[in-house]
Order: C-alpha cells, then sequence, then structure tokens
C-alpha cells in the first residue's frame, strides 16, 4: 500500500509533496503529542494528527515518515506547507476526525506499530 | 546588584484546578513567609485576579508581576508577564475573543473572581482551561506587541509544555525564558543547545506550594524592568540560577 492508494480511497487532499505518493507504508501513527510521535512512530508511517504546526513536518522529516494526514478538517498553516515543500514531505488533509481516518486505514490492511 | 528571590508562575482560585484557598490575601502572605520579593500572578487564560493580588501585596511591600498563562491552539502553555494592568487587560481581550466554551464547575473546578481579602466578587465562566485559538508563535508576538515577556512554561513536563506538544521548540520562536519545573533535576536537558535563559518556579495551585520553588534573580530593585534586563542579561543584571 503506498500513499497514492490511500489518499484515493480515503478521499484525502494532497497539499504538499505529491512526488512522494509512491512512497509504501509501513503502517500508521495517530498521536497530537510531538513529542510522543518522535519517540514511538516508526520509519515509513502514515502519521495522523490534529497538529497543524510548522513542526509536523521536522518530525516527519527525523523519522522518515511516509506522510502526514492532517484531520478533522484542519488546515495547515502557511508556514507548515512551505516548510513541507521545501524539504518534500506529503502532506494530506481530511474532514474525517482521528479515529475515523485510523479505522479506514486499519480496514485497507494498514497496520500499528508492532509492539 | 541585590539578590531577589522570585516565583514568577503562580495560580490564584481563578484557575479551575488551583485550590480556593488560593485568594490574594493568603499568597501574598505565604510567599512573605518563605522570604520571597517577587512573585508572578498568572491563571489559565485570564488576568482578572491581579488587580487584588497587587492590593493584598502592597501593605508588605511586596512586588507582583501581573500576567496568564496562556494555552496555544497545540496546547503548550506559555506563561505571559506584563509590566502594567492596561497591556494585561489588552492582550486578554485579544485571548478571550479566541477562546471558546463553557466551564462546568464540576469538571474543572469553580472560577473565583476575587478582592484583595478574598472576598467573591464574581464567578468567570469562560472555560479558561481551554486552548485558545492562536498558534503558539502568534501567541509570543501578541505578548510582545504589549511590551512582555514570554516564558515557555515547564517545558520538563510531559503535558502541556511546548516540547510534549511539538517535540521541540521551534527557531526563532522569540520567547524571553524558558521554566522548568521542580523537578528539573530528574529530567535532565542539554540545556545550552536551548540558547535562552532558564527560570523555574512553583506554578503552585495551592498554598503550600507558593514560592517553595523561585529564581533568584540580581537585581537593582524588584521591578519588571528589572527582571527584564535580567533575562536579557544586560546591565549586569543577571539570572541565578544553574540547572546544570
Amino acid at each position: 500500500m503506498n500513499l497514492r492508494e490511500i489518499a484515493e480511497k480515503l478521499g484525502l487532499e494532497v497539499i504538499t509533496g505529491k512526488t512522494k505518493l509512491d512512497c509504501p507504508i509501513s503502517g500508521g501513527y495517530a498521536s497530537d503529542l510531538l513529542s510522543d510521535v518522535l519517540a514511538n512512530s516508526r520509519e515509513g508511517n502514515v502519521w495522523i494528527t490534529i497538529q497543524a504546526h510548522p513542526n509536523i513536518v521536522a518530525i516527519a522529516a527525523m523519522k522518515g515518515l511516509c506522510g502526514v494526514i492532517i484531520a478533522n478538517g484542519r488546515v495547515p498553516e502557511e508556514e507548515t506547507i512551505k516548510k513541507a515543500e521545501s524539504e518534500n514531505i506529503a502532506i494530506m488533509t481530511s474532514k474525517k476526525p482521528v479515529f475515523e481516518l485510523a479505522g479506514n486505514l486499519y480496514a485497507l490492511g494498514v497496520g500499528g506499530i508492532k509492539k | 546588584m541585590k539578590p531577589f528571590k522570585a516565583d514568577l508562575h503562580i495560580h490564584t482560585c481563578l484557575s479551575p484546578c488551583a485550590d480556593l484557598m488560593m485568594t490574594p490575601k493568603a499568597i501574598v502572605r505565604e510567599a512573605q513567609a518563605k522570604d520571597i520579593d517577587i512573585i508572578g500572578i498568572c491563571d489559565h487564560n485570564s488576568g482578572e485576579n491581579v488587580a487584588a493580588v497587587k492590593k493584598a501585596a502592597s501593605k508588605y511591600g511586596m512586588t507582583v508581576l501581573g500576567g496568564m498563562e496562556i494555552c496555544s491552539r497545540e496546547e503548550a502553555h506559555i506563561l505571559a508577564l506584563f509590566d502594567n494592568e492596561a497591556s494585561l487587560e489588552k492582550t486578554q481581550e485579544i485571548i478571550w475573543e479566541r477562546l471558546s466554551g463553557e466551564n462546568d464547575p464540576t469538571a474543572f473546578g469553580e472560577q473565583v473572581i476575587a478582592d484583595e481579602e478574598g472576598r467573591v466578587l464574581g464567578i468567570n465562566h469562560k472555560l479558561l482551561t481551554g486552548a485558545v485559538d492562536l498558534a503558539v508563535g502568534e501567541i509570543v508576538d501578541l505578548v510582545h506587541r504589549y511590551r512582555g515577556l514570554a516564558i515557555a512554561s515547564h517545558i520538563d513536563k510531559e503535558a502541556f509544555s511546548i516540547i510534549s506538544q511539538l517535540g521541540f521548540i521551534p527557531e526563532g520562536l522569540g520567547l524571553d525564558a524558558l521554566e522548568v519545573s521542580g523537578n528539573y533535576k530528574l529530567h535532565p536537558f542539554n540545556y545550552d543547545s536551548y540558547r535562552l535563559p532558564f527560570i523555574t518556579s512553583s506554578d503552585a495551585h495551592f498554598l503550600h506550594d507558593v514560592g517553595k520553588i523561585y529564581t533568584k534573580f540580581l537585581l537593582e530593585a524588584a521591578e519588571f524592568s528589572e527582571i527584564s534586563m535580567a533575562l536579557k542579561g544586560i546591565s549586569n543584571r543577571a539570572i541565578d540560577f544553574y540547572p546544570n
């Protein structure tokens, strides 16, 4: 499963990183505490959050995440978009809340991090 | 320069999570008993009890810096301290425009506006414990527009700290200082890497915590402008706190 497939199936709006959509997804992670994402997400994860601050781009880059889904109709800050464009990080948005998105991804076969 | 003890982060009975015994007079007496020279009053998203604490403190010659603890959109807490009440009120006005929801006293606690003696003047019905719809950078800019000091609260805590919420402190944010909680020794940080001054304070919600943790400053007088100079490290004013 790659980003393009989940973007299509979940009706996500791709804001940045259109060239990154072939990224194969290793699993999913959902959290709004960036310190927690930094500690626990895995390389290749797709990350669902309602945070829209520019720091999400840095976290995604540092952890080598496939992409970020900003949930619940929130929009990324202008600075976030700028940063994501310059670092080529895929940011997608959805009107759905985090729980629904995680459930949809699970149903598509995207698992969580294995503990 | 003379040493001054400052506890710049104290809640009053206006904060829903604070004890109702946190009346202006009781806070001042407790701080006095612990030889604190300067106190900062920082209730959640409101500065309505600052004037009463200043009145209560005037008898004791204690300096009170008025402020509030603002909760950003990302749920990071930022202390905002001001030189005068007009600046505090103007900032509060803007904060309240961006704060929605109504407090449920049974869930969060009462929000009492008190006079200097602790008599109830009114109840604030806003959801003061909520997040303001402003990004952390917008809050720092707002505080600076009114010549206030913006200090990131308890950055070593696991919740409501800029580091817990945002992973790290964004570059160029323009914070004036970083606060660590009294437990800072338990979670060692690479303090030098932040290139910002550090303070520590009690974040008191109960009377016995007032002044328990404080920062020692080297100043000419117990005034806002002197604290401001100490944070900038100018004119020989300094912070006598080395978390390392």
